[in-house]
């Protein structure tokens, strides 16, 4: 099966390993991956920030690059929404383009998504010893109901404990340039989401969005809390010597 | 009411560190929220009842004209009175009017957020009617000059302490001993004061939850009873009520009703549920004489013909602000008007104008919660988007923001170029960035910075697949 996989921005410059993570396990899976040069970023600041016009400029021309392949496989649930369903939203009144950005969002799939429903492989023998939380993002569990997914793939690896902490429908707070721009709000609602993760006794948090990874993680880091980040990918590849955050041993 | 959304990041700032406010929200949020689930779990085929009533409303709307006049005709005939009130000055203007025809000196009123949303009590006060809030959580606002934080639970910031120190302070203590420790002690006074109103005043106000076309009846839930008591015990009956209310059938209302309450409070059904129709007949033993109903436009029909034509199936649940992260952070206040959480955030700038509001379509994180709990299927994420479109057109957003936003999107676009400052980006990390790997300042995103660190990473994706692709060619 060849795939091309949509690394994402947020990916690409904040956190390679977890684009690498997800190429191996893609290769694992028996899968032949593409990584299409053109990439950048599928216009979600554009699109969240009202500037529709840049959203559709960016659109057209990621459909241009993914819309040859018969699967597309984005390690993010965040981007994956936005192929899947804005796209073709945003060409409500372009007849040709929707058709389109339909085509290419019935080929588009969430990295678990595409692992466990779509290529049935959910054992990559993956070995991990800790106590783990998985975090839900937003748009995997509300846009791409991605729920099932990554917890059936977390129970199969060796030596990991899943742990769920409270109030996990709760968004963290990140929202992209929400964080930035209402960023005392963002605060105050990673601090729950945070708050949440240490109760469980959790040494490790995991979520399928760097987004939220970065804002959680982020968080932790500055508290100076002993919890690893690790995208999803980089856990079942394997690939964990370095968590996204320093962590400091105690 | 003034609205103070244009400084939305200053309520911010003080509902942040408002240390009773962010108890009261950790207090009350998580109840809203549980008590709902527990009702809608046990309720049969809740997602069909949704769907149900997603197409009762938009068959409503899409005959909203027939139904108001075929209403309005039905009211006539049960010998009550239809006023249109097209902008909230109308509205007040009209009650006051039909005070003044009751030559009533004292109003009671029951909890109306249309009433909130015009201004309706300064308007009653300015026209010299003393005018008493009945229902317990306006009253106490009514009493600390506040607005609602809260859509139906209004006073839900206030501590009992708080509530008390207000009693104290406006209840005539040579009638009312005092001493208010438990909330019964609040409620037994705040009922005592306000029997003494009930039995004085001229004419009673109340909202409506639902307005039936084929009856000409209202409907009005509370828990209180306090609607009913505004309805009977004086002799003019005011009843004001957006126009997009009303529902074709008794039946209809049925379905809307089996929703309400469960997404509201998560009760089955409010305690009193009320139907009103018309003035008192020969035959009645209680019931106002005058029967009067002020429907108000206030920017509705505008709504109607335009790309938020769906809020205009809003219930008034509150569901969405109970599940909002961003209201459980902030709370009703700081939203600066009546309407808080994401229905707020929309309707907000459609009634006030976007200039004055533009802070509130964007202060969400797009989490989809709201939608997701929504018992009227409303695309709130999707109107919020909606109104940062216009904010952008209408060049409402920061200049920096913008130019920041045209850059990046300009780069998008030129995968080289956007290498290059991918390139750039991860140097200017790294000269920040600290030796164990962790980024604690950069002034670009302080916002961000101001919370939480960032990595360091070396190098790119997609430099290290070009590099890792050049190796393998070799």
């Amino acid at each position: 099966m060849r795939v091309a996989l949509f690394v994402t921005c947020l990916i690409d410059l904040m956190r390679p390993n977890a684009g690498f993570a997800a190429l191996h396990l893609l290769q694992q899976a028996g899968c032949e991956v593409v990584v299409p040069e053109q990439q950048t970023c599928c216009g979600q600041p554009a699109y969240n920030n009202g500037d529709a016009d840049s959203a559709r400029a960016i659109a057209r021309q990621v459909i241009e690059y993914l819309e040859g392949f018969s699967h597309v496989v984005i390690p993010s649930g965040s981007c994956a929404g936005m192929l899947v369903h804005h796209y073709p939203r945003l060409f409500e009144d372009d007849p040709t383009w929707r058709q389109r950005a339909e085509h290419l969002a019935g080929r588009c799939h969430e990295l678990c998504q595409f692992l466990v429903d779509i290529v049935g492989v959910t054992d990559f023998n993956a070995h991990y010893s800790g106590k783990v939380a998985y975090h839900d993002s937003c748009s995997a569990r509300r846009e791409m109901h991605v729920y099932e997914q990554p917890r059936v793939l977390l129970a199969r690896v060796a030596g990991l404990t899943q742990v769920e902490p409270g109030d996990s429908e709760q968004c963290c707070g990140f929202g992209g340039t929400f964080s930035i721009k209402f960023e005392d709000i963002s605060t105050a609602i990673v601090d729950k989401k945070v708050e949440n993760i240490c109760q469980t006794g959790a040494d490790t948090l995991v979520a399928g969005d760097l987004g939220c990874l970065l804002n959680i993680g982020g968080r932790l880091s500055r508290q100076r809390k002993s919890v690893k980040a690790f995208h999803i990918a980089e856990l079942l590849a394997g690939m964990t010597e370095q968590a996204v955050f320093p962590v400091d041993k105690k | 009411m003034k609205s103070t959304s244009a400084q939305f990041n200053t309520n911010v700032r003080r509902a942040l560190h408002d240390v009773t406010l962010q108890q009261a929200l950790l207090r009350v949020g998580p109840g809203f929220v549980d008590h709902r689930r527990q009702a809608l779990a046990v309720l049969p085929d809740a997602e069909n009842l949704r769907i149900r009533a997603r197409e009762i409303k938009e068959r409503a709307l899409a005959s909203l004209d027939h139904y108001l006049l075929e209403f309005e005709k039905n009211v006539q005939a049960n010998g009550g009175q239809v006023h249109w009130a097209q902008t909230a000055e109308q509205a007040n203007a009209i009650c006051v009017e039909l005070c003044k025809q009751a030559r009533a000196r004292s109003v009671i009123k029951g909890k109306t957020m249309v009433g909130e949303e015009v201004g309706l009590n300064d308007a009653l006060e300015a026209a010299g009617l003393e005018t008493i809030e009945t229902d317990l959580g306006e009253y106490i606002i009514q009493l600390a000059k506040e607005p609602p934080s809260h859509i139906i639970a209004p006073a839900i910031h206030k501590t009992r302490k708080q509530i008390v120190d207000l009693f104290d302070r406006f209840h005539d203590r040579s009638l009312y001993p005092g001493h208010l420790e438990s909330v019964a002690d609040i409620v037994n006074e705040a009922r005592a004061v306000m029997r003494s109103k009930y039995l004085a005043a001229d004419v009673g106000i109340t909202g409506a939850n639902f307005l039936i076309a084929e009856t000409g009846t209202t409907v009005l839930v509370t828990n209180e009873g306090n609607g009913d008591l505004c309805s009977s015990l004086p002799d003019t009956h005011i009843i004001i009520a957006g126009i997009e209310k009303v529902l074709p059938t008794l039946n209809d209302a049925a379905v809307l009703l089996r929703l309400l309450a469960r997404n509201a409070t998560g009760q089955d059904i409010t305690s009193y549920t009320s139907f009103f129709t018309g003035a008192r007949r020969a035959d009645d033993s209680d019931g106002p004489n005058n029967f009067h109903i002020v429907l108000v436009d206030n920017g509705r029909s505008d709504m109607l013909n335009s790309e938020y034509r769906d809020m205009l199936r809003c219930i008034r649940c509150g569901a969405c602000m109970n599940h909002c992260p961003v209201y459980g952070a902030v709370g009703g206040h700081a939203y600066g008007w009546v309407y808080p959480g994401p229905m707020g955030s929309v309707l907000t700038p459609l009634m006030n104008g976007l200039a004055q509001s533009s802070a509130l379509p964007n202060a969400s994180t797009l989490c989809g919660r709201c939608e997701e709990v929504c018992p009227m299927s409303i695309p709130l994420p999707q109107l919020l988007r909606q109104l940062r479109n216009d904010g952008h057109k209408q060049q409402l957003d920061s200049w920096s923001a913008r130019s920041t936003l045209a850059l990046w999107a300009w780069l998008a676009r030129r995968p080289k170029l956007y290498r290059s400052a991918t390139s750039l980006s991860l140097l200017v990390l790294r000269l920040f960035g600290r030796a164990d790997g962790r980024l604690r300042h950069l002034p670009m995103i302080s916002g961000w910075m101001a919370s939480r660190d960032l990595p360091t990473p070396k190098s790119s994706f997609m430099q290290q697949w070009k590099q890792h692709q050049g190796d393998a060619d070799d």
